[in-house]
């Protein structure tokens, strides 16, 4: 099946409305500037009249009959007193005035040049190229308009100058718009193609304006306030100004008034013809309301991001959504997303009334639009008849209509538990940022979610909001289900892992119950499962009498049945854990033999368990497992209850001292580097100066002190401390941080380099010009638990705002980046045999990606990962050759 | 300096022009028409080397270019190209 182009637009074309054409389109000649009678009706040939179309429901079109409904509005015009300029076309009069003849009319070129280029259009018509069109007439004009003596007519024309915004002057001396009118009446049809209009559509005198057209009412309906007050549109309030001083330029005019006051008039009439169609018209004062509000006239209307191109046509309003501030929930599935009462009583689903839901339809009716319960309750807004007439339901006549329903009809349901929507978070930066999630009715104002689905969102819970789209159809919501639900998005394209996880606290958690195999009393285990979705309990061990569950035990109850797995987590770094086995995390037979579970275990894309789960039993087993992750961690958690405070980073006082020994001896070792440097002692390294030997041994030297002290730190600190636990466990934070709290901040730097710019020769005046010692140049050696000292606190900030602006810059840009990219590829499809084509289905890529991988069910990168076949089918792992 | 011969450049892949007589054969292989394949110019600097080559004469537009290359997860990739004139 070969698709061709549906839609194609294959030529757009501009033309001027002539003073016939307005004329001849016209319903009403406006000749009064007021709009309403004392009554409330339109005035005749005002600017309300109702020949211009109807506004208001039950009345009838004068021009056409039709209701408000089926009338498109009908324009009317306005007989201009003087023609005055379209400030639309005020570059074109300039050039057109500027490169014809004042005389004759003729383009002042001669006829030789002016065949030439006849010849050059004709050529570009056939080849269909506008832009060298354009060139050409740009080409001709600014020929034309070097020429003093008109070729044709011999006759000495001046420099025309645009005085801004609409008047033109001839060697200072006014040009009215009547008398550039009367010039470009004297033009030829045939010099027209080389100025760059078509005669058949344009002429240049259409560009001043002598007739007026006035639009519908539609375009700019009277609005009434709930007072009763009537509120005219900015353009009828425009227009009005515009026929008052019409009429009174025309009645001086007729009348032979001095040609001062007439001067005067005209000017304004282009001034409020000017402002009718921009507003914002360079050079002159915007019209304002009588409030002082500026007026939004026509180019108001479409221009901006509140035009009606980026506000109305490329961003449409949608129905059946919601949005409110998103909170977490890790009581529901990864798979579902709490839905405030308040919101689905609103989002409806539209159900047709068939032999198989007419009962449960029926009983919904009765329900009514639902009230404010303890267990929510879902009820009926709306119901269409079959001849498509609207019931709202109320209170009163749910009864009356569930009984009257038909076959057919169709019931504009509240939303229900196990409904499918669409939930989503801006930006969208890829496909997981829009997913189905299943709903569940809750109390309260806020949207809620599971909170290993994060991630996908890169949502928190600072006051992010998040958007909910509820699905209308049913193939849209099988579509859903199958292609969008979370757990069918667990694996990302990126790079072929779990993109949700564990985060923070579970992770936490998890480590808690299973480092070092903690015995849990009876109860408190007891407890602790009541979390989680099982069936069982593990055995138990007797100590001293007493009953206790294994902490590996518990956590063993979650995994799914026959998991065989042996990888390394975080503990197996051996400087992290020098004697522990609690990083070789072993799985056998789905029991949790040893090891801590850590983040590489069920960390967020990094976590090898999830990962194994996933792609052994599926997306669904996989969903399970982190929901009974979830809760399990939730439960530990709130059982032992864990904090962290600045206290954690206590130190003894022998740690301190060897603390400031190592700072001082960093500083020491950096003035002995500085000395060395100035008697001549280093030497240059490949590729460095002298300077840059000695500042990259400098960096070392204060790097490696960075490094002692959070080795000191580390040796202090022990498993005992919350800090550490989140640390090591890889719920959040890291080793370095945590001795920069208790020990030594280090260098500061900009731009990977030591602070070097300030003053003359230093950074500070706190400094000796031209020291270049470690404290001049930004190192900082006490802690932040201690609190820095004031040149120390300046450094820290200067290297701080680096990061800062780096992140911004960063993402604007890479923003960008993206959607470049996503344009450009936005419309490519892999078709059913794995080619990709564009639209019209031109090839691509033979092969998607080369190798027909989908990445999402790759192996990080590879298309199939051998070592896990090899260990599924022999048991074993295969140890020979390792690439 | 003698001129280089770009197709022996290691950056640049292998070109070959596919025998008239196998074109419909791998068409139909691919599933695809002539007109569907990506474009080469003729006056595109591999094209004139190609030409150049012994016995292979003029390359008029509606030949195919086989060019294998390098590819990243694939390891070789075959891609073919229509020559189109200008």
């Amino acid at each position: 099946m070969k698709v061709e182009i549906s839609k194609g637009i294959e030529e757009l074309k501009f033309a001027l409305l002539s003073p016939e054409e307005i004329r001849r389109m016209s319903a009403v000649k406006v000749i009064t500037p007021d709009t309403y009678d004392d009554d409330g009706y339109p005035i005749e040939k005002g600017l309300m009249d109702p020949s211009m179309g109807v506004i208001e429901p039950g009345l009838k079109c004068k021009t056409c009959g039709g209701k408000v409904d089926q009338c498109p509005g009908h324009f009317g015009h306005i007989e201009l007193a003087m023609p005055v300029v379209h400030i639309g076309f005020i570059k074109e009069i300039y050039s057109i005035l500027s490169s014809t003849c004042s005389n004759c009319g003729r383009i002042k070129l001669p006829d030789s040049n002016l065949k030439e280029f006849f010849e050059k259009i004709k050529d570009t018509a056939n080849r269909l190229s506008d832009i060298e069109y354009d060139d050409i007439v740009s080409e001709v004009e600014s020929d034309a308009s070097e020429v003093v003596i008109c070729p044709h007519c011999h006759f000495e024309n001046q420099k025309v100058a645009l005085d801004k915004p609409t008047t033109f002057r001839e060697e200072g001396k006014k040009l009215t718009p009547k008398e550039i009118r009367e010039r470009f009446e004297k033009i030829q049809n045939d010099d027209l193609p080389l100025i760059g209009l078509d005669p058949k559509v344009a002429r240049p005198e259409w560009m001043i304006l002598t007739v007026f057209p006035v639009p519908p009412v539609n375009v700019r309906p009277t609005i009434t306030l709930e007072t009763g007050e009537r509120s005219e549109d900015d353009l009828t309030h425009k227009l009005v100004d515009v026929i008052r001083i019409n009429q009174r330029l025309r009645e001086n005019r007729d009348q032979g008034s001095p040609q001062l006051i007439i001067e005067d008039l005209w000017d304004l009439l282009q001034y409020h013809v000017t402002t009718y169609f921009d507003n914002q018209t360079p050079g002159t004062p915007p019209a304002r309301h009588r409030s002082g509000r500026s007026l939004k006239t026509l180019v108001q209307r479409l221009k901006g991001k509140e035009g009606r191109f980026r506000s109305n046509l490329s961003g449409k309003r949608v129905n059946f959504s919601a949005r409110t501030v998103i909170s977490p929930e890790p009581f529901l599935s990864i798979n579902q997303v709490g839905v405030p009462a308040k919101a689905a009583r609103e989002l409806t689903v539209t159900e047709t009334a068939t032999e198989h839901n007419f009962e449960r339809l029926k009983e919904l009716i009765k329900n009514g639009p639902g009230r404010d319960e303890a267990v929510y309750k879902p009820g009926v807004n709306y119901v269409y008849r079959i001849d498509g007439s609207r019931i709202k339901i109320s209170e009163k006549n749910s009864a009356e209509v569930a009984e009257k329903m038909e076959l057919g009809w169709q019931v504009e349901r509240q939303m229900e538990d196990g409904d499918i929507v669409l939930f989503n978070r801006q930006p969208s930066l890829h496909r997981m940022s829009m997913m189905a999630h299943e709903v569940r009715v809750l109390p309260y104002r806020t949207f809620r979610f599971n909170l290993a689905v994060c991630a996908p969102y890169n949502a928190d819970f600072d006051g992010d909001e998040m958007n909910l789209h509820v699905l209308q159809s049913q193939e849209a919501r099988a579509e859903a289900e199958i292609l969008m639900k979370v757990q069918e998005n667990f694996l990302s394209p990126r790079f072929g892992g779990p993109i949700m996880g564990a985060i923070h606290d579970h992770i936490t958690a998890l480590f808690m119950l299973t480092y070092r195999n903690p015995l849990i009393p009876l109860e408190t285990g007891l407890h602790i499962t009541s979390y989680i979705d099982v069936d069982r309990t593990p055995e138990t061990v007797e100590v001293d009498g007493k009953r206790y569950f294994k902490g590996r035990d518990i956590f063993s109850l979650i995994l799914p049945e026959g998991v065989n797995l042996e990888f390394k987590g975080k503990l197996a770094d051996k400087s992290l854990d020098p004697n522990g086995t609690e990083g070789l995390i072993r799985i056998e037979k789905g029991k949790l033999v040893n090891g801590a579970i850590d983040e590489n275990a069920v960390g967020q894309s990094k976590g090898a368990l999830l990962d194994y789960v996933l792609r052994k039993y599926g997306n669904a087993e996989g969903a399970k497992f982190l929901d009974n992750l979830t809760r399990l961690a939730a439960g530990v958690i709130s059982f032992t209850g864990f904090s962290t405070g600045i206290d954690d980073e206590d130190v003894p006082g022998e740690a301190k001292a060897q603390l400031r020994e190592v700072g001082n001896e960093a500083v020491q070792k950096v003035e002995k580097l500085i000395e060395n440097y100035k008697n001549g002692l280093i030497g240059m390294e490949p590729g460095k100066t002298l300077e840059d030997t000695l500042e990259s041994m400098v960096m070392k030297a204060l790097s490696q002190a960075r490094e002692k002290s959070s080795e000191i730190a580390s040796h202090y600190l022990g498993m005992d401390n919350s800090t550490v636990i989140m640390a090591r466990s890889g719920a959040r934070a890291n080793m370095m941080n945590l001795a920069q709290m208790a020990g030594i901040i280090g260098q500061q730097s900009i731009r990977g380099q030591r602070q070097h710019r300030g003053y003359t020769n230093r950074t500070l005046p706190h400094f000796q010009k031209g020291d270049i010692g470690a404290y001049a140049r930004g190192f900082v050696s006490s802690s932040y638990k201690e609190g820095l000292n004031p040149t120390e606190y300046f450094f820290h900030a200067t290297g701080g705002r680096e990061g800062l602006v780096d992140i911004a810059v960063r993402t604007s840009r890479s923003g960008y980046m993206q959607r470049r990219l996503i344009n450009a590829l936005e419309d490519l499809k892999v078709s059913e045999e794995g080619k990709v084509l564009d639209t019209e289905d031109s090839v691509i890529q033979l092969e998607y990606g080369e190798d027909g991988t989908d990445p999402s069910r790759s192996f990080e990168g590879d298309s199939v990962d051998v070592d896990y076949l090899v260990k599924e089918i022999f048991g074993t792992k295969y140890e020979g050759g390792k690439k | 300096m003698a001129k280089y011969n770009i197709l022996m450049h290691e950056m640049v892949p292998e070109h070959w022009l596919v025998p008239v007589k196998e074109e419909e054969n791998i068409l139909k292989s691919l599933g695809v028409t002539k007109g569907q394949l990506p474009k080469i110019r003729r006056t595109d600097p591999v094209i004139k080397t190609l030409e150049k080559a012994p016995g292979i004469g003029e390359i008029v537009p509606g030949r195919i270019i086989e060019i294998v290359r390098k590819s990243r997860t694939r390891g070789i990739a075959k891609i073919y190209r229509t020559v189109i004139g200008e």
